[in-house]
């Protein structure tokens, strides 16, 4: 009793999945870059490519709802398809934030740079890191891998707050500053929703693998 | 084995437990006494050796479902629990069943013990009498009942059969009139009219189409309140949405046995697993 049809359609939305993540996992990358290196078009990029994930997110909830309805999953299968459907919601905020780093970057690109950047680009490469390393996780079925990226949110969190003691030091001192310093803490903000939104994913390829719920659990405990 | 009562999420309950049963040996809240419980049995039909060493406890006030491939036991091992085996030469059970403290399989009366352990088979079976009379059949053997005393309980068990109001009109009518469904909760509320412990059900709605089968579904939920059921199905679905407990039985042997939430959500054996997936063999 091998079910071929059920096990393509399992295959077609993995695959489907990793297509959206590659998508958001790029356009966080070219709304950083944009930043970084000032190049305004990689952040209008971003802009034009959120249609993209947006669309990929209604596909995916199509087949996650096809599937449930038409093939009773079971165990494994089921676990598997109601984590596809919560990574995809994770997925879909992450190129939201995307787009708000994006947005960001084209008003902080009007002013003179601030300062310059270094806890910033390690925050970035941080978040994205965590979010390849999840979706790495899933496609491995390596739960240690999942479980490496829980353990880094906490370093992206005390980033952030680093980020802002010294924004608002700058904002104090010079309040000709006070504009686009706010935006760079808007950013760190959004890089630290991003290490949420991995650390869902995360835990949802925890649960798909192991079937264990981790989610609001002490670290010792996951 | 007894189950594995966890239910493979941190749920929060809703439900309140149903009650165990004052002076059970286990007390405590939320969990259920002992019904039945299987040593060790070995079951043989002639040379072939269907159940090997099973072992396995059946929770007072629960619906416990057992499920696997075709030829796993399921049913022979139904059919020891109230000795339906009896009936048939060649077939021999080893081991123990034990039903309140007693060893089933070496006690004498067959009819007393199923009018504790009742059974509904996979084609509803009336007799070819009325539908009052299919049920007052059975109940003569065991009690005499005025004529008033019956009515109140053929209405009694047609009710918690949830078949009252569609033959209440038609009591002397023929069973075989009904409908497959309708016989076969009249079969239900036949089971039911002895007042049995235990009711037994051999893939119950395999003969029938989804509504009879979701009402039935729906019946075995109150039946709880009163009974202990077990069920064995192929419909791994009906398992998933009727039992409490379910057990997945292969090649004459007890694989894993579980809260039905955990069952089907996050088994602990590759083989159910596999089973459940439909990935199997």
């Amino acid at each position: 009793m091998e079910r071929r049809h059920f096990e393509q359609e399992i295959e077609e939305l993995k695959q489907r999945l990793l297509w959206m993540a590659g998508l958001a996992e790029k356009s966080v990358h070219q709304a950083v870059q944009a930043l970084f290196e000032k190049k305004e078009e990689l952040a209008r990029k971003v802009l034009e490519e959120e249609t993209a994930i947006n669309e990929m997110q209604i596909e995916i909830d199509e087949r996650v709802l096809g599937l449930l309805a038409l093939q009773q999953p079971m165990a494994v299968d089921l676990r598997f398809i109601l984590s596809a459907s919560r990574i995809n919601n994770d997925l879909e905020r992450i190129g939201d934030q995307a787009v708000n780093i994006a947005q960001s970057a084209l008003r902080i690109l009007r002013h003179p740079q601030v300062k310059p950047y270094v806890d910033l680009p390690r925050m970035s490469a941080l978040a994205e890191g965590m979010v390849r390393d999840s979706l790495n996780a899933l496609v491995q079925h390596d739960a240690e891998l999942a479980k490496s990226v829980l353990l880094r949110d906490d370093q992206v969190d005390n980033l952030r707050n680093q980020i802002l003691r010294e924004l608002l030091t700058y904002m104090m001192e010079n309040a000709a500053v006070i504009f686009p310093a706010f935006e760079l803490i808007l950013v760190a903000k959004n890089l630290e929703r991003i290490g949420d939104h991995a650390t869902n994913i995360a835990e949802d390829v925890i649960y798909m693998i192991a079937g264990r719920d981790v989610r609001h659990l002490a670290p010792d405990r996951r | 084995m007894s189950p594995d009562q966890s239910q493979g999420t941190r749920m929060v309950k809703i439900l309140p437990p149903a009650k165990a049963p004052e002076g059970s040996p286990s007390g405590e809240a939320g969990e259920s006494a002992v019904k039945i419980a299987a040593r060790d049995l070995n079951f043989y039909y002639g040379k072939f050796h269907a159940l090997k060493n099973v072992s396995v406890e059946i929770l007072q006030n629960r619906v416990t479902a057992f499920i696997g491939p075709s030829g796993c036991g399921k049913s022979t091992l139904l059919r020891t629990f109230n000795r339906m085996y009896d009936l048939y030469p060649g077939h021999r059970a080893e081991g123990e069943v034990i039903l309140d403290g007693e060893n089933i399989l070496a006690s004498k009366n067959g009819a007393q013990l199923r009018a504790k352990v009742g059974m509904v088979f996979q084609k509803p079976t009336p007799f070819p009498m009325s539908i009052h009379e299919n049920i007052a059949f059975g109940i003569r053997l065991y009690e005499r009942l005025s004529r008033g005393e019956m009515d109140a309980r053929v209405r009694h068990v047609l009710t918690k059969a949830n078949l009252w109001e569609e033959v209440k009109d038609k009591l002397n009518q023929s069973a075989i009139g009904l409908s497959g469904g309708q016989q076969q909760r009249l079969c239900i509320a036949r089971a039911l009219a002895v007042n049995p412990e235990v009711l037994l059900l051999d893939e119950p709605c395999s003969a029938l189409d989804p509504i009879s089968t979701a009402k039935i579904e729906d019946l075995l939920f109150e039946l709880r309140e009163t009974c202990t059921v077990v069920m064995v199905t192929h419909n791994m679905q009906q398992a998933a949405r009727a039992s409490d407990y379910t057990a997945f039985m292969l090649d004459g042997t007890l694989i894993e046995y579980s809260g039905t939430t955990k069952l089907f959500t996050t088994p602990s054996d590759p083989r159910t697993e596999a089973y459940i997936t439909g990935r199997f063999g």
